[in-house]
């Protein structure tokens, strides 16, 4: 049978959603999923460790990081309608905005592990708190370092001046990333450092 | 195509006949969980052959329709060539098996949930005999802590007529990987899980040999990782309790094997009552002569294989963990010499 | 690549090299060639896991045999299931789903091609991982060895003290390069199942296999993420000293075994939805009928999915779980019984009043019918918790998934193979060969696996090299392995018949089968670019309202 055969008269409009945030989404379902074991698995061990150090000896409410990361959340959500409106500037500015607030964060954890390590002597081997504590916190951590990687190219290529309104598509598939490593950074907080002490 | 269904139903009822087939060996043998002994089995039995009913009849029913289909709708050879109508479902239908069904699912559920509850919530008589298993790699050590007795791999139990029960109540523990304490006449396998303890219990109410075996993959041995219930009558078991609870008897004939005993490493890994060897890695041998088999019914417990297993636990049961102590053939005659008189 | 050289003459890269030709398939990302790698890819598996499987049968033929010494059964028996699993079943779907989805929703390609070459590629890796453990296994230890935990490498058998080497971190670091793969391939078909359709195909006029596999990759999301989880936990046991799984630090080994069943069940849907799906497209063509009550095997699909999620104690009811927790998971284990029913019935409503044509792809579904009717019945007997604690572990489990597994997967995709095999080669297979194949293979199958539920009832358990005597289980054993040899020869043939076939079979046409779905109204095999002319439907059976403009479907729909 031909090709041509096949055109029939369609509906009127045909449209389908993205398939740029639909995959994001999914891949988000599937993080969550990576994410849910690791907090289960905190929670099942809380207060299970042989021997100390145990949370509330050690651990201190990282206000400021949190502020911080939540709202390079707003920063990025500011940056995109601003791209779509072809206002570079604009964009640039939020994007480094939100870049900067990763940092930070990123910097803090890094900083409250030092001094978890050095100075408490806890590592990812001293007890069943390390071990949970160290991957759960490390695995957020690491899809910040991701995210941060993302946003220092997006930076680039902004400074560049390669960034058009034709992108915002995906500058906006990537915010989705972002704010998902917010909302887990919620769920981390509530569990590592309010229902775990 | 006809052919083909012969097969299959062959197939089927070759499966279905098994279901039955009895173990060719002799008694002391059976190992088959449609043979229960004890209540816990006997629990299991009666639920298993319900839920067989049922699933069987489902079979039967859709098995019928499938086969009716086949023949019946099959393409015949004086075919017009033309399309059959285009039914392309019905709603009663569709309810219909989804109901039944559920009713079904409904029905063996609280059937089941009944038989849960009966065997694992039932409490503990004050008469009961207590013991705790400890899983090892590869081999059974058994504790009665009120009696205070320790052996291993050859559990006797007393028997416990219906009239007045004397269950035996297991606790469940592991020193190393997994194990799973399975023998199918008693009662269904319960695991030994480190770090975690575990309970069941079974009250034969028939003396005699009881076989099982470990049900869950511990390592390399798993295979020869057997079990054997004897289950005792209550005046044969106090004997045994007796004669487990003295000291190993000394006995100057085989000082000589005992000082080989003691200076090699034996002592390190097995325990000796009465003597300085306390080792906890192997089985106690304070009674070893007491028991049929060798290393958890790896071999049978004679002479030959008992030296056998000294000079090469690697013939006997590959991937053991006792090793070779590779002594020359006259010790190796006293230390087994030695061994046998721990009666 | 076989396939492509008989594909060259009728495509625009006629007479060239073969190195340009292989490079071609190399860098590839077009769905097709993709699906094409991944099928064959599993098939080298499929024999290499076989072969595992006849050396486990020719060491367990008589008690107390000496072939093989109980290490490397051991080692036969994981990797068996290891690559049977991850290495045959996932990726021979995945290849079907990538050569097949695109086609009938009227898509030129995957969402996102290069991620679809990726995740092969990762698959591909982790296979060779895998295998290179028998070489790498025991480092520096000495001689290579392979894993040997079994496939759900339960702990604490894979802490260091008790699996040295390096042989378990290979199993370890293997499925999950192939499980970053699988989530790539899920979130592909998913964003290509949404948004690549083709003008009028709604939802609910979607191909029952469109459908089925956007379900298998939603499953794919939420079950392949915990097990990575779970090999990220034990590497960090194994590598920085972590204690998830070190029961001597207050760790538990029963947290493991839920980690891996949250994956382990659901993946086992993962592997037989698709084939729920190649049933639904082939049984209503032989039948020359539409798919009886479309709307609800969608539903039953879905509601299969989601159970499937809740039930994954089942697994492990003589582990020690309190009372309500076994009523719970037999309850939920056996509410999957009843969606699952429902398809069953609505494929023999397809056949019903039709005129059944058994040609090898439709023999092979009625074989598919009757083994997973009677598979899925062992599962429920499996499924009430006390008779589970007689029956699990024991050779009745080896028994239930072999059932669903081979029987229930093997010919399904035997029946796929067939259908769709003129379509993607250009070529008509042999259609006695193909009998042979069924009646060898059906043989061989209810031979091996009919006999192999009775040495559990008669307490046999699994993972054992050997056994003593007498205890019955001898001549059953005996003739388990015997069924083997007929299922090879099966295999064989099959073999051989596509190779044959592929050389010389007649040419095939568009839509040999006269069917209805949107792959039969393109070339075979289908241009690069699939479509000419981006289709347009109004129905289910875009062919079929083209082939019966008097009464098409979507006058009724
Ligand atoms: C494709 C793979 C597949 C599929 C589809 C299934 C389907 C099912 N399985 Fe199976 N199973 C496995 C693969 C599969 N299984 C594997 C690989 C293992 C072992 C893993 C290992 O230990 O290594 C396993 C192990 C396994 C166990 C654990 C045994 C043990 O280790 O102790 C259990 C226990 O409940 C179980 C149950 C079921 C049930 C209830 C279904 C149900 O989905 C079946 C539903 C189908 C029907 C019920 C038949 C059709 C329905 C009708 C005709 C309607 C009427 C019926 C009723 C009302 C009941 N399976
Ligand atoms: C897709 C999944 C799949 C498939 C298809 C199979 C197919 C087969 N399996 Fe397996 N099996 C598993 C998945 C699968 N299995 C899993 C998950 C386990 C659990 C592992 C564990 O406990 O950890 C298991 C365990 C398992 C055991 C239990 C081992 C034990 O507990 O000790 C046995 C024993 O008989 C067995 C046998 C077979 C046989 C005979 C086949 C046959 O159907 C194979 C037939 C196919 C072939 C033989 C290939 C054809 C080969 C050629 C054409 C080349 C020529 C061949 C030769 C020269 C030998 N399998
Ligand atoms: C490294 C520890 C170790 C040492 C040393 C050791 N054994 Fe063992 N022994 C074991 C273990 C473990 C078993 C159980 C093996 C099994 O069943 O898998 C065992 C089993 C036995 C058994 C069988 C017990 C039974 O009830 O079946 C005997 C007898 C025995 N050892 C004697 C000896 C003698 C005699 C020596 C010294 C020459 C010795 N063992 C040294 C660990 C050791
Ligand atoms: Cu102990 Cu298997
Ligand atoms: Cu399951």
């Amino acid at each position: 049978m031909s090709q041509t055969s096949m055109a029939m008269p369609a509906e009127p409009q045909w449209a389908l959603p993205g398939r740029g945030p639909v995959g994001m989404y999914s891949l988000i379902l599937a993080e969550s999923a990576i994410f849910i074991i690791f907090v289960v698995a905190y929670l099942f061990y809380l207060g299970k460790s042989l021997t100390g150090p145990y949370p509330r000896d050690v651990l201190e409410l990282p206000i400021f990081a949190s502020i911080c990361l939540l709202s390079s959340s707003a920063t990025i959500h500011f940056a995109i309608p601003a791209l779509r409106k072809g206002n570079i500037g604009a964009f640039g500015m939020w994007w480094f905005a939100t870049l900067a607030l990763g940092t930070i964060f990123l910097t803090s954890t890094g900083l409250e592990w030092r001094h978890l390590i050095y100075e408490k002597g806890l590592t990812i081997s001293t007890n069943l708190f390390g071990t949970t504590y160290y991957s759960l916190v490390g695995l957020h951590a690491f899809h910040v370092t991701v995210g941060l990687i993302g946003l220092a190219l997006g930076m680039l290529f902004t400074l560049l001046g390669q960034v058009k309104s034709e992108h915002a598509e995906r500058a906006h598939v990537f915010a989705l990333y972002w704010h998902f490593v917010d909302v887990v950074w919620v769920v981390v907080f509530t569990v590592v450092y309010i229902v775990g002490r | 195509m006809f052919l083909g269904l012969g097969v299959m139903l062959a197939g089927s009822l070759l499966a279905a006949a098994g279901l039955y087939a009895d173990s060719s060996a002799s008694p002391r043998q059976v190992s088959n969980i449609f043979k229960p002994l004890s209540t816990p089995a006997g629990e299991i039995h009666r639920l298993s052959l319900f839920v067989l009913g049922v699933t069987g009849a489902i079979f039967v029913v859709v098995f019928s329709l499938l086969v009716y289909a086949v023949v019946k709708f099959r393409k015949r050879g004086d075919d017009d060539g033309s399309e059959p109508p285009q039914v392309y479902g019905s709603n009663s239908l569709e309810l219909a098996w989804t109901v039944i069904p559920g009713l079904i699912v409904l029905v063996l559920f609280l059937a089941t949930a009944r038989v849960i509850h009966a065997i694992q919530d039932a409490p503990q008589p004050p008469s009961a005999v207590e013991v705790t298993v400890i899983g090892h790699q590869f081999w059974w050590e058994f504790r009665y802590p009120a009696l205070g007795v320790v052996t291993a791999n050859e559990l006797h139990v007393p028997v416990s007529d219906p009239a007045h029960p004397r269950p035996t109540y297991l606790t469940l523990l592991s020193a190393d990987t997994d194990h799973s304490f399975w023998v199918p006449q008693l009662n269904g396998k319960t695991d030994l899980i480190p770090n975690r303890v575990n309970h069941m219990w079974i009250d034969p109410y028939q003396t005699g040999m009881f076989l099982g075996q470990c049900a869950q993959y511990c390592g390399t041995q798993h295979a020869k990782m057997l079990l054997r219930v004897y289950v005792d009558s209550p005046e044969e078991f106090d004997r045994w309790v007796e004669r487990e609870k003295k000291p190993a008897q000394m006995n100057d004939a085989v000082s000589a094997g005992r000082r080989i005993f003691e200076t090699t490493a034996c002592l390190n890994c097995h325990a000796v009552s009465g003597t300085v060897a306390n080792g906890l890695f192997g089985p106690d041998l304070t009674h070893l002569m007491s028991r049929e088999t060798l290393a958890s019914g790896a071999a049978l417990n004679t002479h030959a294989n008992l030296r056998l297993w000294i000079h090469d636990p690697e013939a006997l049961k590959p991937g053991s963990l006792m090793p070779a102590m590779n002594l020359n053939d006259q010790d190796l005659d006293a230390l087994v010499a030695y061994l046998e008189t721990l009666k | 690549m076989a396939s492509d050289s008989i594909a060259l003459p009728r495509t625009e890269e006629a007479g060239r090299g073969l190195v340009e030709v292989l490079h071609d398939w190399v860098v590839t990302v077009d769905h097709k060639k993709l699906g094409l790698m991944y099928i064959l890819y599993s098939l080298v598996f499929l024999v290499i896991g076989g072969i595992e499987a006849t050396i486990i049968r020719l060491q367990l033929i008589v008690p107390h045999n000496h072939l093989v010494s109980p290490q490397v059964f051991n080692r036969m028996m994981t990797m068996h299931g290891t690559t049977m699993i991850f290495f045959v079943a996932m990726p021979i779907l995945f290849g079907f789903g990538n050569y097949l989805v695109p086609l009938m929703i009227g898509a030129r390609d995957m969402a996102f091609p290069r991620l679809n070459a990726f995740s092969f590629w990762l698959t591909a890796f982790g296979g060779l991982l895998l295998y290179f453990s028998f070489i790498g296994g025991t480092g520096l230890y000495g001689a290579g060895s392979a894993p040997d935990v079994g496939w759900w490498a339960y702990a604490p058998l894979t802490a260091r003290a008790f699996s040295k080497g390096h042989s378990t971190d290979f199993w370890t670091i293997a499925v999950l390069v192939s499980g970053f793969g699988s989530i790539g391939t899920a979130v592909n078909f998913i964003a290509t199942i949404i948004s690549m359709r083709c003008p009028g195909m709604t939802l609910n006029r979607m191909p029952l296999l469109a459908w089925l596999n956007l379900v298998m990759a939603g499953l794919v999301l939420v079950t392949i993420s915990p097990l990575t989880a779970a090999q990220i936990m034990l590497m960090l046991d194994r590598y920085l000293g972590a204690h998830f799984f070190d029961t001597q630090a207050g760790g538990s080994a029963a947290i493991w075994m839920h980690f891996f069943w949250i994956f382990g069940h659901p993946e086992v849907y993962v592997l037989i939805i698709p084939c729920f799906a190649f049933v639904s497209e082939v049984i209503p063509v032989f039948s020359r009928k539409p798919i009886f009550g479309y709307p609800v095997m969608v539903g039953a699909t879905v509601a299969i999915g989601f159970v499937s999620l809740s039930v994954w104690a089942h697994h492990m009811f003589t582990i020690g779980m309190v009372s309500y927790a076994n009523a719970f998971f037999t309850f939920s284990t056996m509410v999957v019984g009843i969606p699952t029913g429902i398809k069953i019935f609505n494929w023999i409503g397809t056949m019903w009043g039709g005129k059944l044509i058994f040609k090898a792809p439709m023999l092979f579904c009625i074989g598919f019918l009757f083994q997973f009717l009677i598979a899925g019945l062992t599962g429920i007997m499996l499924g009430a918790a006390p008779f589970d604690w007689q029956l699990g572990n024991s050779y009745f489990v080896v028994a239930h998934f072999h059932y669903v597994i081979v029987g229930g997967i093997l010919f399904a995709l035997f029946a796929a193979f067939y259908y769709w095999f003129p379509k993607m080669s250009g070529r008509m297979y042999s259609e006695p060969l193909a009998k042979l194949h069924f009646w060898l293979f059906l043989i061989g199958f209810h031979l091996t696996f009919d006999l192999m539920h009775i040495p559990g009832l008669l307490g046999m358990p699994r993972r054992i090299y050997t056994y003593e005597p007498g205890r019955g289980w001898d001549e059953l054993n005996l003739l388990i392995t015997v069924g083997v040899f007929f299922q090879i020869a099966g295999v064989l043939v099959f073999v051989g018949n596509l190779l044959w076939s592929l050389w010389k079979g007649r040419d095939a046409g568009n839509d040999p089968w006269d069917a209805w779905t949107l792959e039969w109204s393109t070339s075979s095999p289908p241009p690069e670019y699939n479509f000419a002319q981006i289709p347009a439907v109004r129905s289910r059976r875009p062919l079929w309202d083209l082939k019966h403009p008097e009464d098409p479907d979507w006058k009724y729909e």
